[in-house]
Formats: C-alpha cells, structure tokens, sequence
C-alpha cells in the first residue's frame, strides 16, 4: 500500500486517519489488523462471518469513556474487552466474537493507541475471544477525550444451560459475589487528577466467562448472573430486586471488602459497595444449589473469595436491606448520580 | 481498619446504651442536638436513635455547610459560572444543590457553563495555573474545618502573583451559630453534641460561653457510633447533676485551644462579615468570613460585578425548619413523596451531611411506617 507509514513511536492522530482514505486503510492494516488478525487469514469486508456452535445466541453491546485511559490494573482497551465478554456471559452464554469501533480524538498519540489495541488483543486471548470486525473516527481535538471504544460481544448460551435472567430472582434463592468489591471504582477514584494517593489496590478487570463456564456445569440453571459495574453492588442487587420483584437481604459481615478499599473508601466518603467493579459477578440460585456453587466457584482463580452474602425475600416493596456489621439493619439505596468526593 | 472499626463495636456500642438507659431519670425527657450532619449521618447509619431509651431525644441540628448556604447565593456562583470565560470550581457536594426553579450548578454545566468538581482549594489553583487564559473560581463553603485550606490558597495567590484565580467566600463559623439556636426562645435544645471536626481548628474554648451564657452542656464529639453514644450520656450525666460545660469527649482529635497555625492563617486572609443570613437561622451577626482587602485581587465578590439575591426557598420545602430542629426530614410533607435524592426541593435532600438525605438513605425503613410516623406526629 502507497502513502505514509505509520509512525507509532512519536505520530499522532489526525483527521486524516478517520476520513476514509488511504491514511484509514493504513490505521487498520499497520495498528488493528496486525493487532486483531494475527495470521492475516481475514479479508478485510466491512462484515465478518462468523461460525457458531449450537445454543442460543446472545448480542450485546457497550460504550467505553474511562478517564484516565490507563489505570493500576488495567487501561480501557482492556475494559472494553472484558466489559462486553462480561455482558454476554451475564446471560450464562460462551462470549466468542467481538466488534470494536473506535473514536479518536484528533491529536492523539499514536503510540497510546498502539498500547489500548495491542491491550486488547492479549485481553481478547485472555478472554477466549475474536475481534472480528471493527470501525474507526476521528472528531476533532476538544471533542473527545482521547478514545472513546464500543464493542459489541456475540455469544452463545451452551444447550442444556438455562439463560439466567434479572427477573428470575425467587424469594427463598441465595445470593452470592465471586470476590472482594470494590476493587474497580477505588483504583480509578485513587489516580483521577486531584485525587492521587498512594494505594496498592489495582482494578479487578477480568473476563469472567470462564468463571461462569465453571458455574454453569455444575448449576444449569443459574436463575440470575450479573456483574455489579457501575453503581456497584448495591445497585446491582436493587436492579434485580426490582426487576424480579423481591426483598434482598444481604449481611455486611459476609460482603469481601480488601481493607485497602474499606481504607480508601473512608477517607473520600465513598461506600464501597456502590464502587465499580470490573471482574465479579453476582449470582442467585436455588438454595439446594447454593452450596456446590459455591464450591465451583472457589475452585475458579476468578471465584476464590466467593462468598454467600444474602437471600432473597418476600418483599412488596423490593428493597434491599443491608444487616450491618454493628448490628442494626438500613436500607442499600439505589445509588444517585455519580460518587462524588465529599467536602469533609 | 485500626482506629475506625474500634470505634464501630456493636457489642460495645449497646452496653454504652445500656449504661445510658441506667443513668437517666425515667420521669424527664432529655432533648438532645446533634449540631453536625457527620452526626446525623452516623445516628441514622447506625440506628443510634432506637439504641437510646425512648426519654433521650435526638434533634438533628444545621451543621452541614451545603445545607445553611442561603439559595441566593448559590444563585450568584451559578451566575458566576454561567459567564463566559469563567469556571467555577466546586466541592462535589454543592453540584446538585437546587437553587432558584430548581436551577443547579449541574444543570447549569449541562446548559454550558464550566463548572468542575474539585476535591479542594489547591485543585482549583492547579487548574489556574494550568489555563491562564481562563478565570478560575472557586466556590468556597464549609466551617471552620475548610477555611484554613482557602485562606492557604489565597495566600498561595498571592505569593505566586497568581491573577486568574479568585475565591468566592461562603465560610461560616460554628459557634454563633450555636448562639443562635440556643437565643432562640422557642428553642427545645436541653445539650448540644458539639462539633468535632470543626474543633480541631478552633478548639473547645469558643464554646464555652455559649455553654455557661444559655446553662446548656455542650459535649464536643468525634463521629463514630461509640463516639456519640459516649457524648450523649456525657450530655445526660452534666443534665442530671445539674452542670453546663464544654466537655471534650473527642480527646483524640480536639484540644481546648485547638490548631493555632490554623487559627492564625484563616485571621491573616480573612475578616468577619458583620452578618451572614444562614437558611434556616436567618441573619446572625459575625457567623461568617469574606476576605480581608489585602486579598481583594483574589476576592470574586470584588473581583466581579456581582450581588447575592435574595431568592425563597421552594415552598413545600421545610429544610429550614428541619436545620432549626424544628421539625424532623419525615415531618416535612415533601419528604420521599416530591422531595428525593433524583428530585431535590431543598439542600437537606442531595448534600451528603443533609438531614433529610440521612433519613432517606437510612432511616426509612419501610415507606408505610413513616407515613405512620408522618401521621402521629402531626396529630
């Protein structure tokens, strides 16, 4: 191919890589087709075909504005990998294919590009996934904030393997998390500008279908999974009580909380059960489940800190009550708007 | 964590309880203020209030910085923000304030006004230096506790020569408005749990003429459950032999003379206002700083064209009732019916430290009870 190389040591992004010309075609061979495409085996169509095995599809998609781009534990090319996989195996599904589309931001350095694509395609291995088609634009300098990534994420939920479901909560089920909380929201909140402190908490990010594999062969039928991002696990837990109309009741003593997070959440004001997470589930199950479950998922790197936290409840007003480790019982609201840093 | 979870024994915390329910005199009722919202938020939190024998009575007071600011001027940083080449800086707790037609400092950023949420004073002196061309103000509220780290910005300004920053000074003072609640005849307040974190700048001796003038005990208090709990039966203890001191039961943090680097840092950048009119107090006389005319420079009410209006609150809004104890955040009509943290009449709703947020987070237990509440209160 004619034109300028790309120069991914000091280059950056321009208008030109996003208008569709010979700067575009070179932005996709030299940096995501090298990167996506290892053997070069695809013709470059701006559609992929793709095989699936039998079960029933799943479809989902998800939009990436992380700032900062890059953070302990993980950066956003890795978010929007192990987002969407998350997403599609949220429903019990394999995630097996990706899309990703790309807005960058005028006057980005290539070479911070080149980290975010080269991040997510050893996310993608990690995950068991393939980027298999994907777009890219340019918006003018001021319009972004650097890249903004959406990927969409195919699966397919294995025959045999009931698809969990948000408003399959039932009052007597148990409700369980794979880990400490947390972890996602107090590593970003630790390095945002104005806010740097030194902590060792690093991001959870992880592709948790693998986890979720590990669950479903020994459970098919999980009646819900879900991975308590945004709004954490409070907000989680109110999503699906409000959605299977149900009471949950979960017990402090029982949430995994790594005491770095409780520290850092203390000092901001922040309740760590509201921070994101990026590589937890939350499941509900029959009780009779329960204990293999849990069982199943201790066995699994991403589930060794699995903990049964709570049930759900009979509740008309679909609540989520929280029995504190003090030794009275208060509401987990929803979360409203963002977690914001508090004056004292 | 070391130093908190001590402090947040449940075992403990009802044998305090307990020794409280021992010490008081069955046939009184002990009306008890909780000046700050930390305290309101922990009482709430933790169900201090069911802990505690029904005759001791928890009165939530104005000790939330947010809350107290008059909607007018709110209106002015608003206005202020609004003007091109400005941006505003504000603690994250302000942002979604209501002002005048339900105005915010939020809506008004999504309608294109900069405004950016900091962390503190040297955020937004960082953020000056880094855009010179751009006007940078940041809007300072708070107590004594976030004085000190303006007046420092200020002086930082000056040092640096600094000419795109300016401050926007809403700092008010603690203890005349202790003296106000307590001036007030109508007043139910029989001790006062004494704000702690305000205190470890100006110490306990700026409370004890309140405490001797008005013959109230006032217990300066940390902010954990064993904290209060520890105050209140202090607060009982001065009550039933009769005494009315300033009593420091957050020995940890607080000293009766308090951060004297503080002290004298906040006296070189800033002066008394002769008035400030705190929502729900109304005007009290010298409760507020404004900067001193050597800081004019950096002064955004010198500095800009600007006045403070004077705007109502939201008429079926009752937080003034509520910061003067007058009322609890469950007697008030708008309470989890029109008023909720997604759709704020007043500031008690959204501030983290408000009343009226405490009860809603925590407190509400089920919607039917406190419509039960609601009734048997007004009846």
């Amino acid at each position: 191919m004619k034109g300028r190389r790309l120069d991914l040591t000091s280059g950056h992004v321009d208008m030109t890589h996003g208008a569709g010309g010979r700067a575009t075609a070179r932005l996709v061979k030299d940096l995501f087709l090298a990167a996506f495409d290892e053997g070069g085996a695809r013709p470059s169509n701006d559609a992929a075909l793709v095989d699936l095995p039998p079960g029933r599809p799943v479809l989902t998609t998800d939009a990436y504005v992380v700032s900062p781009l890059f953070f302990p534990g993980g950066d956003i090319g890795k978010l929007a990998v192990f987002g969407t996989v998350n997403d599609v195996a949220m429903s019990g599904a394999r995630p097996l294919h990706l899309t990703a589309s790309f807005v960058l931001e005028e006057g980005l350095e290539l070479a911070v590009l080149a980290r975010i694509v080269r991040s997510m395609a050893e996310a993608a291995k990690e995950a068991g996934v393939r980027i298999v088609a994907g777009d890219t634009k340019v918006v003018e300098r001021g319009k972004g904030d650097g890249v903004f990534i959406t990927t969409a994420g195919l699966g397919v939920v294995p025959p045999g393997v009931t698809p969990t479901g948000g408003e399959r909560a039932r009052p007597g089920d148990v409700v369980l998390v794979s880990g400490h909380v947390g972890d996602h929201g107090m590593a970003i909140l630790s390095c945002r500008e104005g806010l740097e402190f030194d902590s060792p908490i690093l991001s959870d990010t992880a592709p948790l279908g693998g986890l979720v594999a590990a669950m479903t062969e020994v459970v098919s039928d999980l009646h819900v999974l879900r991975d308590p991002t945004r709004g954490g696990l409070a907000t989680t837990l109110n999503e699906i009580a409000s959605q299977s109309g149900v009471g949950i009741r979960i017990s402090e003593r029982d949430v995994p909380v790594r005491p770095a997070v409780v520290a850092a959440a203390e000092l901001l004001g922040i309740d760590p059960l509201y921070a994101a997470n990026e590589g937890k589930l939350v499941a509900v199950c029959a009780p009779a489940d329960a204990p293999r479950l849990l069982t199943a998922m201790r066995a699994h790197p991403l589930g060794r800190d699995a903990a049964i936290i709570g049930e759900v409840v009979l509740d008309r007003e679909h609540l989520v009550e929280l029995a504190t480790s003090f030794g009275n019982r208060r509401i987990l609201e929803w979360m409203s708007g963002d977690q914001l840093p508090r004056i004292c | 964590m070391r130093f908190v979870d001590e402090f947040r024994d449940g075992a403990l915390a009802r044998e305090i309880a307990a020794h409280v329910a021992r010490e008081v005199d069955p046939g009184r009722t002990y009306t008890l203020m909780e000046f700050c919202g930390g305290h309101t938020h922990s009482i709430c939190r933790y169900g201090l209030a069911d802990l505690l024998p029904a005759n001791v009575q928890m009165i939530h007071g104005p000790g939330c910085p947010v809350c107290v600011l008059p909607i007018g001027r709110l209106e002015q940083a608003i206005e202020l923000a609004r003007r091109p080449g400005v941006t505003l800086c504000t603690f994250g707790d302000m942002i979604r304030v209501p002002g005048r037609d339900g105005e915010s400092l939020l809506l008004a950023k999504a309608r294109g006004a900069d405004v950016r949420i900091v962390y503190g004073p040297a955020e937004a002196l960082r953020f000056a230096r880094a855009n010179p061309q751009r006007e940078i103000v940041f809007f300072a509220i708070g107590f004594e506790t976030t004085a000190p780290t303006t007046a420092l910005a200020c002086k930082q300004a000056e040092s640096e020569g600094l000419a795109n920053f300016s401050v926007l000074c809403n700092h008010v003072l603690t203890p005349p408005a202790v003296g106000a609640l307590l001036d007030d005849p109508s007043s139910r307040i029989e001790g006062i749990v004494g704000p702690g974190h305000v205190c470890t700048i100006v110490g306990t001796a700026p409370f004890e003429r309140f405490a001797r003038e008005h013959a109230r005990p006032i217990v300066i208090s940390g902010f954990e459950p064993l904290d209060l709990l520890q105050s209140v039966r202090m607060l009982v203890r001065q009550l039933e032999e009769g005494r009315a001191e300033v009593e420091n039961q957050y020995t940890r943090a607080v000293s009766r003379e308090g951060n004297l680097v503080a002290q004298a840092l906040v006296a070189e950048v800033m002066e008394l206002r002769e008035v400030f009119a705190f929502r729900g107090l109304g005007p009290v006389p010298a409760s507020a700083l404004r900067l001193r005319p050597r800081f004019a420079a950096w002064d955004a009410e010198r500095r800009f064209e600007t006045e403070v209006s004077d705007v109502a609150d939201h008429p079926a809004c009752a937080c003034g009732e509520v910061l003067r104890g007058a009322k609890r955040p469950q007697d008030c009509k708008a309470f989890a019916t029109a008023c909720t943290p997604e759709t704020p009449l007043g500031a008690c709703m959204v501030s983290p430290e408000g009343a009226c947020s405490a009860h809603f987070k925590y407190a509400r237990l089920r919607p039917a009870e406190s419509l039960t509440r609601r009734k048997g209160a007004s009846a």
